[in-house]
């Protein structure tokens, strides 16, 4: 029962919000769409659920041509990202609205729709609140009853617009372990849309990065990482630093030391290099950029350095707590020496 | 190079700080609370609950009996009937149809939207004599629409259900005009989260969209019905004030003033004052339970 999307292209008045996007998603994955605001996320899961027709391309699913059913028939549960609760509903008739809504035929009896409802409130664990109003709740609590509210149709796939996004951080990260459970639970494909990458490297079995409308890699959470295929996919996931140096038989020259690379494009010469905080070292006499340190900075398990190179350029970089660097303070001259370097086309 | 430095707190407060006034200090967003609520209370005082009482206090020139009579009188019962059961009527109707249209301006994009946007506020716009003839007109036994009817015996012009067409007629943007700027605002998403749970268009518009706009189609309402039972000058036209049959209680009201019954004028006018506030109550408490309801 997989999802399949192809070479999907939606265009508002000539501005082209999706680009030829094709993905796939296998049985009971959890796959994240990750981008900056305004690189068509919404737009894409809006054109899943069908609230929303793309101009050209095919949506399938388990065979079923997506894109001849409309938003009523094909069965997936939407968590939005303002949760659109029914403000006038209690919690237990919002969750059982879903099924409540059915023709007689298919419509489960009262008992079997209480039983339902008492089961999801226990799943979101508000066994105590089906009575209360929407406005009643805390916005982590709303953003729950949305989730079993879409839960009680037993969706055939389950699309979540930014579902932590107007949350605090400790709640953000508690509700997503409670979300992979719950995913792991129910067996059901999830597509869920953040721009968080931690996020959705913590969170999902693959992750579709997506830039300005157009697909810039799909990859499990470590390939990405490890094996970024653009520069804005390296950038995107996570802190780096960038310096120009000149491409030469697989290492970067970068005038007095050369560095081993990952060559992802480009073509010898001038380039620039990207290298992640902890991929680099420091010393006051090995060779390396001449930095000055601007701050040092205890994060947890590591060592947080700032540094501004000769030209003003500011680097930052991650060290652990070894003798070498606990001496350091702001104001100490050393020489920082990046181990390993990405370069891009 | 992308993160920096987080920048230490600075937004502290100093040890030994108390707020001034922590009396004051409450959740007002505008200044000057006690200035603005004094001049509110005077403002309605003089200009709405001084009348009223200068009102009440009117009748009683040939005492409670006097009062007593008029109340009782069979002729005013009749228009209190009349004037409130019209009015209802009324507001019920525009009720539905105000929705509609409403849902209409709102919802479709067709040409000509605009155009009918702006005649629904015509009956506010039109001093009421000149509604009052041109309705009189129309749905008199020989006007346009009054002559599709005559032939089976219906005369609308002159009778209670001339009335009501009057009444119709002003309390209709009432109705349009509240309930349209909440259905403009609906949460787009709260539609489409129904759409993917399953529910029908119609099931959507019936237990989502009209319960959220049930506040706005009382207020809504009740205006409609205020301005109804007030109304005087579009419906004396086509009333046809015969009493007992179709004589409304505000020209019944003129009527005793045009025979210097003043006191009388004032017990009627009491009357109505006391049925129009018991109605407010009734429709203001519907509007608190509705609040509570989960609006907040
Ligand atoms: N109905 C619309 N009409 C015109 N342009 C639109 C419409 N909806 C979205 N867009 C445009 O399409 C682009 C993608 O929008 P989308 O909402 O999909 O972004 P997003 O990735 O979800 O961003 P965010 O993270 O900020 O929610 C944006 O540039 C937006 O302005
Ligand atoms: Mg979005």
């Amino acid at each position: 029962m997989s999802l399949t999307v192809s070479n999907i292209t939606k265009t508002f008045t000539k501005f082209a919000a999706l680009s030829d996007v094709t993905f796939e998603a296998e049985p009971g994955e959890f796959l994240a769409l990750l981008g900056p605001s305004g690189s068509g996320k919404t737009t894409l899961l809006r054109l899943l659920a069908g609230l929303d027709v793309p101009d050209s391309g095919a949506i399938a699913f388990d065979g079923d041509n997506f894109l001849a059913l409309n938003a009523r028939d094909r069965r997936i549960g939407m968590v939005f990202q303002s949760y659109a609760l029914f403000r006038h509903m209690t919690v237990a008739e919002n969750i059982a609205f879903g099924l409540t809504v059915r023709p007689a035929k298919d419509r489960p009896s009262k008992a079997d729709i209480k039983a339902k409802v008492e089961s999801l409130l226990k799943l979101i664990q508000l066994e105590d609140y089906g009575k209360r109003f929407p406005a009643q709740l805390s916005g982590g609590q709303r953003q729950r009853v949305a989730l079993a509210r879409a839960l009680a149709i037993s969706p055939r796939i389950l699309l979540l617009d930014e579902p932590f996004g107007a949350l605090d951080a400790l709640v953000r990260k508690d509700l997503r372990r409670w979300l992979r459970r719950i995913h792991d639970e129910t067996g059901v494909t999830t597509v869920f849309v953040t721009h968080d990458q931690e996020e959705a490297l913590d969170l999902a079995d693959r992750v579709v990065v997506l830039k300005e409308g157009r697909i810039e890699q799909i990859g499990k959470p470590l390939e990405l990482y490890r094996d970024p295929a653009t520069a804005f996919v390296f950038e995107f996931l996570g802190a780096n630093n960038q310096a120009s140096g000149t491409l030469r038989g697989g290492s970067v020259d970068f005038g007095g030391f050369s560095v081993p690379a990952i060559v992802k494009g480009g073509s010898e010469g001038a380039v620039t290099a990207r290298f992640r905080p902890f991929d680099t070292q420091v010393s006051r006499s090995g060779p390396g950029f001449p930095v000055k340190v601007l701050s040092v900075l205890p994060a947890g398990a590591n060592l947080r350095l700032e540094l501004q190179g000769d030209g003003g350029e500011v680097y930052e970089t991650q060290h652990a707590h070894d003798a070498d660097t606990s001496e350091l303070k702001a104001g100490d001259t050393v020489n920082l020496l990046p181990t390993k370097v990405y370069v891009f086309a | 190079m992308t993160a920096s430095a987080p920048a230490q707190p600075t937004n502290g407060v100093p040890e030994n700080f108390t707020p001034p006034h922590p009396s004051l200090h409450t959740n007002r967003v505008l200044p000057g609370f006690k200035v603005s609520l004094g001049f509110t209370i005077a403002y309605v005082s003089l200009i709405v609950l001084i009348p009223l009482a200068a009102l009440a206090a009117r009748p009683w020139e040939h005492g409670w009996a006097g009062f007593w009579s008029v109340l009782t009188d069979g002729r005013v019962l009749a228009s209190l009937r009349l004037s409130f059961v019209t009015a209802a009527a009324a507001a019920t109707l525009n009720l539905f149809v105000g929705m509609i249209i409403a849902w209409v301006l709102t919802r479709y994009k067709f040409p000509g939207v605009k155009i009918l946007d702006a005649f629904v506020d015509l009956p506010f716009a039109l001093p009421t004599a000149v509604a009052g003839i041109a309705l009189c007109t129309l749905y008199a036994t020989n006007g346009w629409v009054g002559s599709l009817f005559a032939p089976f015996g219906i005369k609308i012009a002159y009778t209670p259900i001339g009335i009501f067409i009057a009444l119709v007629f002003v309390g209709l943007p009432f109705v349009v005009r509240s309930v349209q700027p909440v259905l403009a605002d609906f949460d787009a998403e709260v539609e489409e989260a129904a759409l993917t749970l399953g529910a029908s268009p119609f099931q959507t518009a019936v237990r989502v969209i009209l319960p959220g706009l049930a506040p706005a189609l009382l207020t809504g309402f009740s205006l409609a019905m205020a301005r109804a039972v007030g109304e005087y000058g579009s419906v004396i036209f086509i009333a046809g004030n015969m009493p007992y049959v179709s004589e409304i209680t505000p020209q019944l009201i003129i009527i005793k003033l045009q025979e210097y019954d003043y006191a009388g004028a004032a017990s009627v006018g009491l009357i109505m004052l006391l049925w129009s506030l018991v109605i407010l109550a009734v429709i203001n408490a519907a509007q608190l339970w509705l609040f509570k309801r989960g609006r907040a």
